[in-house]
């Protein structure tokens, strides 16, 4: 019982030094004068509004990305005690006191701080011997534009951090099942690797390529556990059978612990960064306009300050307005005014010279329409109110004017393919009203589903000519006052948000007086009732909009080419001093990027000459070795490809700092070559020694490259021109020099 | 040494499995309907059996073990020849009934008959035109129209146009031969993947009976003629595949020199055909590695092979490629519509064309008339009209444009920026312009200068507006640009079509450009022309000169620029990407998405609208193409189930094998090829339809032949030693087929024409058959 008391409790402590060392100088290296400069640095200005807006709580959009990032921003200004009250509006601007500089900077450093000692531990999880650990180490500290992006409010150190967190934890894991398959540190080992991916996809997209790799050799080296032999040729055929039996149970386990890991375990967290900010922004903002409106109506402020009290079921005689459902290009409502369409266009075709409906994006008096029943006079709610339900016909008349929503077989201004949509004005010619229109809801869970404001997403069909109401995304000319064109779309090709409407004011009509009803259209609305969007139903509207909103493809003085990256033929200036010549510029180290290259080249040529000759069955270097070579490449070379390739198919502005998760990825390739060269290819000793020689050789032209940057890396001191002319080592590089 | 060792310890090893396989295949349970084959047919595996024994599978590396299995007991119910060659006629008679039946309904232009039509007749009348398609499929429709007696004057201005006495028969003819012979094609094909007869007729029978390909090879369009080099290059990538054992015999050069060629045919009707070129360039990447693998091959006949396979594969559809473009050019000589897609050079080739032997002055001057051209690859002359820019669009000033077409709004004077005397007055000086001078440009049919200023531009929003500004010339110091030659020093004159000019504003110091953006409905489509502040060097800032009208200098010709052939055909392909990528969905525009095609959710009106018209509908039979659907889900099932079966190294009936062997390596091969032609798609911004789709059908039907007849087998197998065996395959087999003909019996008007009332009225016979609510017949 008291057994424990009969050992003495001994704590053993192993410590590598190196580990130690290295983080340590890491963390100096990153966190050295953090706080200079006190301005905003490059996308500091892009990524500083959202922590505002945190701070503020106030709801926001950034199609560039998942919210996890900015959160892990954010919090470091929460920590500070950060109020949000900064403008980002320009970069260069000096800070004001109360934006803690230090703390909102602090996690990107210690990220990137941290990517040292991982990378260390990387190579030794791929045996690699402690000293190319070492040495890749020393080249992640020594890489000047990773110092420049994990020192500022960036998300790129962030992202390298998980991923190489996230490739670490999966070899760890992978070495731990051969002989302690689902103890205790395998299992943290596994679930690490799942957090680590969904954090890192949770970041960036980007990371969302290195979690598939991941995903690819985690599927490969459980297809060679189903390969596994071993175990059929232990024993006998009856006693086969039973280990047989249980070597697939136990197969299933290892299925179903590894699908919990690293598939439903990433997947519920991504959803919980969305749970936690949307659980965060909770009041409107400057992006509510791009959301549906039942969105809006979720947040505080701004559409649901309007919207509050809102009667909840469409009536006959309801008063509404009517807002495209596509918001593109803008947000716009359904609306009408005295003017006409003019009798002959531009190009000479005719109209019918009918009151214009057109699609208006600011709210306005003439944006009030009203729900009719056709087979009775009165404009008024009755009591109890008849609400209107999917499938029933209805007329819309336009609360100012008093006029009927109308289509007819006339060819719309712009678009002559559809029909002209007007508010029917009787000329007394033979061309009668056709304004029935037929109630149609999209979103319906029965076909007796009652009309719902903001909620329903309703088509309007023209019952004579089976239209649809349609925002054709054109707008008009002078005439039409620039307003969008509303055409009735007569060959509905399925369904498209351009052809969805749904309310979002709305109240029951009291006045039967057309003067009344003006007055009564102008005052805001009243009433109650609530409605709250799922957490679901939020998370899947704004998945969508991130992932489809786009933003017009611009072009910036530091965008380059993803084939400008790897030879580096850009950088990025990101911070220059307003009167003196001190800068800060994103620029690799030119040695490290330039052996990198190298060392991906070199592991590709032989890779290949390997093949070939393993194909012809000659084999150069022991089997051990070549599954060493291979799995090493699998990890860094197939890293460096999958965050490097996929930016040749896209079509978004890019940068060179998009390039440095692939580039962390091909740093860690060089000492695995050379550790290679060494162990294989240099036979004899002098060879051996020569390589030694040249290695500290070329690791002291990489620590000299790095001394020489580093005034543009930290900052500090300032150069003099005829200096900064001197670091100009490429044309292509944009380096500041002032003239005076 | 090492070396020697090596191999000989290899051969060794594969001497020694030899006779390991073949106990192996003794000791496999032998099956009792195989007493009951004729004596041909055993003949005929006795000696297949022979040839594969001497000489080593190629694909024999120890890991594939399936494929090497020798080809005798495992090859199950192996129907006598003669019943072959009948089950291919009557595949090919009944493919070609279906697709010449109502060939000449509707005898009026359907659907995008009115673009090849057309195009076919420009080759008639050899007018040059321009189209984002490589030219073979025009070609062919051109050729065919001429042999069969049409005179290429039917003007295919829209769908619905009557064809009246126009012979339009013959080039519908064609396409219809090119789009039967895809059944047969599609038959021999899984017969030589699979060995069995079932699965080539199943497959057979789901092309023939399928509304959507008889429809798509009843009209005047590229796709039976892209489907049929396709599967042509299919056909033969798998007929030289079956003769590997017999390298280097005449058939294997034939089948490996003929998928050359239909490479180059698809290629030359669409770039699509760049997928089927995929799917042969993996193949035989495989074949290659296999080959590598294979020890008892020195490296000097593998270097044969691989030289073969260049030769064949490579250089071969290159040539016929660029052939067929040197047809196009030879042909089509004289001036059309599609001049101004193309450089001021190639335009001085074409017979009409106001470049064409005419002579200009070669420098310019101060007064000279001129347009100019952007050196983008279908880049247009700059422009401008009596129209302003719309409010909120930057200042509202002139616009400025680049107009693809010639016009007279695209006439500019060169001007001196400090003087406005009059010019063209015939007794003052000549004054040649210098490079680095600064000149004013004013547009000479509104007299306006050409003007930038620091507002954005219209579209690209961080670059400058450029407008037309000025009245009767008169301006201001925003009028002003430098006009500099890529290349040249201070003082030289600038030469006409041949100097690379770019101007740049003199007050803000940006350079004039076209984005190649389109500007919406105020710009009339035309090309946004801004002033880009970033100084990069790209053709879409770079200008050259083209007509050039100034009576007081004398004029040269302009033979001198004639471009070489290989400069036409990379200007050709440039024109052509550019295009293909140009035919962006406009906003709120309804297209088609990728994934609706397997599920066949929206065909396409091939004619008619009205309840009176004859109305065709391009859609596929829904009970084949679900069927299709169902069975790709099938497919990866029963492929992962055999996977895992073999990696877990299950003993196997040799008939077992034969069969997975047919799933993963036949069905392999046509899933990737279904991959291939579908997957791309999701990618591409352009506008999509249905059809191109139907590329990838072919593959998805043989597939559909394949799996079922494994899976029928594969019950057979289980059921084996009862007598249903035989029936279970039989009848499944039978069941597939009458459903298939039923469900034709049902859709065929889709593709014979309706006329009556529409399928969404209760009283139309269609009714019923609107099982989903996006078909509009």
């Amino acid at each position: 019982m008291l057994g424990f008391l009969k050992e003495p409790v001994v704590v053993t402590a192993e410590i590598n030094v190196n580990l130690v060392a290295l983080t340590v100088l890491a963390l100096i290296s990153r966190l050295w004068g953090l706080c200079y400069p006190r301005a905003v640095v490059f996308d500091e200005v892009y990524y500083g509004q959202f922590v505002s807006l945190y701070m503020k709580r106030i709801f926001f959009v950034d199609d560039s990305g998942p919210p996890f990032g900015h959160m892990l921003l954010a919090l470091g200004g929460y920590l500070g005690g950060f109020d949000g009250n900064f403008l980002w509006n320009r970069i260069g601007a000096e800070y004001s006191m109360n934006v803690p500089v230090w703390s909102l900077r602090l996690l990107p450093a210690l990220a990137g701080a941290f990517c040292v000692p991982l990378a260390y531990q990387i190579l030794v999880e791929l045996h690699f011997s402690h000293c190319a650990a070492l040495g890749a180490a020393l080249l992640i500290l020594l890489e000047n534009s990773l110092i420049t992006q994990s020192r500022f409010m960036l998300l790129e150190s962030i992202l390298i951090f998980f991923i190489l967190l996230a490739v670490l934890s999966y070899l760890k894991f992978y070495n731990l099942q051969k002989h302690s398959a689902f103890c205790g540190s395998w299992w943290f080992w596994l679930l690490l690797t799942g957090v680590a991916c969904s954090c890192a996809v949770g970041v960036k997209y980007m990371g969302l390529f290195t979690y598939l790799l991941l995903l690819a050799t985690a599927g490969l080296h459980f297809w060679h556990m189903i390969g596994d032999q071993n175990l059929s040729n232990v024993c006998s055929t009856a006693c086969k059978r039973y280990y047989l039996s249980l070597f697939m149970v136990s197969l299933l386990c290892h299925f179903l612990a590894r699908a919990l890991a690293l598939i439903i375990i990433p997947m519920g967290l991504y959803l919980s960064f969305f749970y936690v900010h949307l659980a965060l922004l909770y009041r409107s903002g400057p992006h509510d306009q791009i959301m549906t409106s039942a969105f809006q109506a979720s947040l505080e402020g701004g559409l649901a300050r309007i919207t509050q009290g809102q009667p909840l079921e469409v009536a006959y005689g309801s008063q509404i307005t009517l807002r495209n459902v596509l918001g593109k290009p803008v947000q716009c409502w359904l609306h009408s005014h005295t003017n006409t369409y003019p009798i002959r266009y531009e190009n000479g075709r005719g109209s019918s010279h009918q009151q214009q409906v057109t699609c208006y994006p600011f709210k306005d008096v003439n944006n009030w329409w009203i729900v009719k029943d056709p087979g009775m006079q009165q404009l008024v709610v009755s009591n109890p109110p008849r609400p209107v339900r999917h499938g029933h016909i209805v007329q819309l008349v336009h609360g100012i004017t008093t006029r009927y929503l109308n289509t007819h077989d006339v060819a719309a201004p712009l678009s002559p393919h559809s029909q002209e949509v007007s508010c029917y004005i009787d000329y007394n010619i033979s061309m009668p009203a056709q304004n029935l229109w037929r109630v149609e809801i999209v979103n319906r869970e029965s076909d007796t589903d009652v009309w719902k404001t903001i909620l329903s997403e309703v088509r309007f069909v023209h019952v004579n000519t089976s239209a649809v109401l349609k925002l054709s995304g054109a707008s008009l000319p002078e005439w039409g006052y620039r307003q969008l064109e509303v055409v009735g779309e007569k060959l509905s090709k399925g369904y498209h948000q351009s052809m969805v409407w749904n309310v979002e004011e709305h109240r029951y009509g009291k006045s039967q007086e057309q003067k009344e009803r003006e007055v009564e259209l102008h005052s805001p609305t009243q009433m109650d009732i609530s409605k709250n969007l799922s957490f679901m139903a939020k998370f899947t509207e704004l998945q969508w909009k991130i992932l489809t909103l786009k933003n017009e493809d611009t072009e910036h003085k530091y965008s380059s080419s993803a084939l400008d990256w790897v030879t580096m033929d850009t950088n990025i200036a990101y911070w220059l001093h307003p009167t003196s010549g001190a800068q800060i510029h994103l620029l690799g180290n030119v040695a490290t990027w330039a052996s990198a290259n190298a060392a991906a080249l070199i592991y590709l040529c032989l890779s290949l000459w390997y093949l070939l000759r393993r194909r012809r069955r000659i084999y150069d270097i022991p089997e051990d070795a070549w599954q060493l070579w291979v799995s090493a490449g699998g990890i860094c070379a197939g890293g460096w490809a999958v965050n490097y390739l996929p930016f040749f198919l896209m079509e978004k502005t890019l940068f060179l700092y998009h390039y440095l998760p692939a580039v962390t990825f091909q740093i860690l390739l060089i000492p695995v070559v050379l550790q290679h060269l060494g162990d294989h290819l240099c036979r004899s000793v002098l060879l051996k020694s020569m390589l030694s020689a040249l290695i500290v050789a070329w690791f002291s032209s990489v620590y000299f490259v790095y001394c020489t940057f580093s005034p543009l890396t930290y900052g500090q001191p300032a150069l003099s021109p005829p200096e900064l002319r001197a670091l100009r080592w490429k044309d292509t590089w944009n380096i500041l020099i002032r003239k005076h | 040494m090492g070396l020697n060792s090596l191999l000989s310890t290899a051969t060794e090893t594969r001497l020694q499995a030899g006779p390991a396989e073949t106990r192996s295949s003794r000791q496999a349970p032998s099956r009792p309907s195989r007493g009951a084959r004729t004596q041909q047919g055993r003949a005929e595996e006795g000696r297949a059996g022979r040839t594969a024994a001497p000489s080593p599978a190629p694909s024999g590396s120890g890991a594939r073990e399936p494929r090497r299995g020798p080809g005798g007991p495992a090859r199950p119910a192996a129907p006598p020849a003669a019943t072959r060659p009948a089950a291919l006629a009557l595949v090919t008679l009944l493919s070609f009934a279906s697709r010449f039946h109502r060939l000449r309904e509707p005898p009026h232009v359907c659907w995008d008959e009115t673009h090849f039509g057309k195009m076919g007749s420009y080759y008639i009348n050899r007018t040059f035109f321009f189209d984002v398609h490589p030219p073979l499929g025009k070609m062919l429709i051109g050729l065919a129209g001429y042999l069969s007696g049409y005179d290429g004057t039917f003007p295919f201005q829209k769908p619905g146009d009557r064809y009246e006495q126009h012979n339009y028969i013959g080039m519908r003819g064609f396409c219809a031969f090119l789009g039967s012979c895809l059944v047969p094609f599609a038959y021999l094909t899984v017969l030589e993947l699979s060995k069995s007869l079932p699965a080539a007729l199943l497959t057979a029978f789901i092309l023939i009976f399928d509304t959507g390909c008889i429809t798509l090879s009843q009209y005047i369009l590229l796709d039976p003629i892209l489907m049929f080099f396709l599967m042509g290059a299919v056909l033969s990538m798998v007929k030289c595949n079956s003769r590997a054992d017999r390298p280097f015999s005449a058939s294997w050069w034939f089948w490996l020199s003929l998928t050359g060629v239909s490479l180059a045919g698809a290629m030359g009707v669409k770039f699509v055909g760049l997928f089927v070129v995929l799917l042969v360039g993996l193949n035989t990447i495989y074949d290659l590695w296999d080959l590598l693998g294979n020890l008892s091959l020195s490296l000097v006949t593998f270097g044969k092979h691989l030289l073969a396979r260049v030769l064949c594969l490579i250089v071969l559809p290159l040539a016929l490629y660029t052939a067929v473009f040197a047809v196009h050019f030879a042909v089509l000589n004289r001036s059309g519509p599609g001049d101004g897609f193309f450089s001021s050079a190639f335009q001085s080739q074409l017979i009409g064309n106001n470049l064409h032997n005419v002579s200009i002055p070669e420098h310019l001057a101060y007064g000279s008339v001129v347009t100019m051209k952007n050196l983008r690859m279908a880049g247009g002359y700059l422009h401008s009209h009596w129209h302003l820019y719309p409010e909120g669009v930057g200042a509202r000033q002139q616009q400025v444009t680049a107009y693809l077409h010639k016009d007279l709004n695209n006439l500019w004077i060169i001007k001196k920026h400090d003087s406005d005397t009059d010019l063209s007055d015939p007794s003052s000086p000549v004054e040649f312009v210098r490079h680095g001078d600064i000149i004013r440009l004013e547009h000479k049919e509104t007299s306006r200068n050409l003007h930038s200023h620091q507002h954005e531009a219209p579209l690209t929003r961080k670059h400058f507006q450029v407008t037309g500004y000025g009245i009767n010339g008169t301006g201001d110091s925003n009028d002003f640009w430098r006009i500099e030659v890529v290349g040249r020093k201070t003082g030289k004159l600038i030469k006409v079509l041949r100097s690379r000019v770019r101007l740049t504003h003199v007050a803000t110091g940006c350079i004039l450009g076209s984005s190649g953006k389109t500007l919406p409905k105020w710009g009339w489509e035309q090309v946004e022309v801004t002033c880009t502040p970033y100084l990069k060097e790209t053709p879409n800032s770079l200008w050259n000169f083209e007509d050039h009208i100034n009576p007081k200098l004398p004029n040269i010709s302009l033979d001198v620029l004639k471009p070489s052939f290989a400069e036409i055909l990379l200007e050709s392909h440039m024109v052509m990407i550019r295009g293909n990528s140009g035919l962006k969905p406009k906003d709120n525009e309804v297209t088609s998405k990728p994934w609706h095609w397997p599920i066949n959710y929206q065909g396409l009106r091939f004619s008619g609208v009205n309840e009176t018209d004859y109305r065709v509908y391009l859609l596929g039979n829904p009970v084949i193409w679900w069927l299709n659907l169902i069975t790709i889900g099938l497919y990866l099932l029963i492929t992962v189930c055999t996977a895992v079966a073999l990696k877990r190294g299950v003993q196997l009936t040799s008939e077992l094998k034969e069969l997975s062997r047919v799933v993963l390596h036949a069905g392999g091969q046509i899933t990737l090829g279904w991959l291939l032609h579908y997957l791309p798609f999701f990618m591409m911004g352009r506008v999509l339809y249905f059809h191109h789709y139907f590329p990838a059908m072919l593959f998805s039907s043989m597939l559909t032949g394949i799996t079922w007849d494994a899976l029928l087998r594969f019950c057979a197998v289980f059921l084996s030693p009862s007598t249903t065996a035989r029936k279970v395959h039989g009848g499944g087999f039978l069941a597939l087929v009458l459903l298939i003909l039923y469900s034709f019996y049902l859709f065929h008007p889709l593709s014979y024409g309706m006329i009556g009332p529409m399928a969404s009225n209760p009283s139309s016979p269609m009714a019923g058959l609107r099982w989903m609510d996006s078909w509009e017949f």
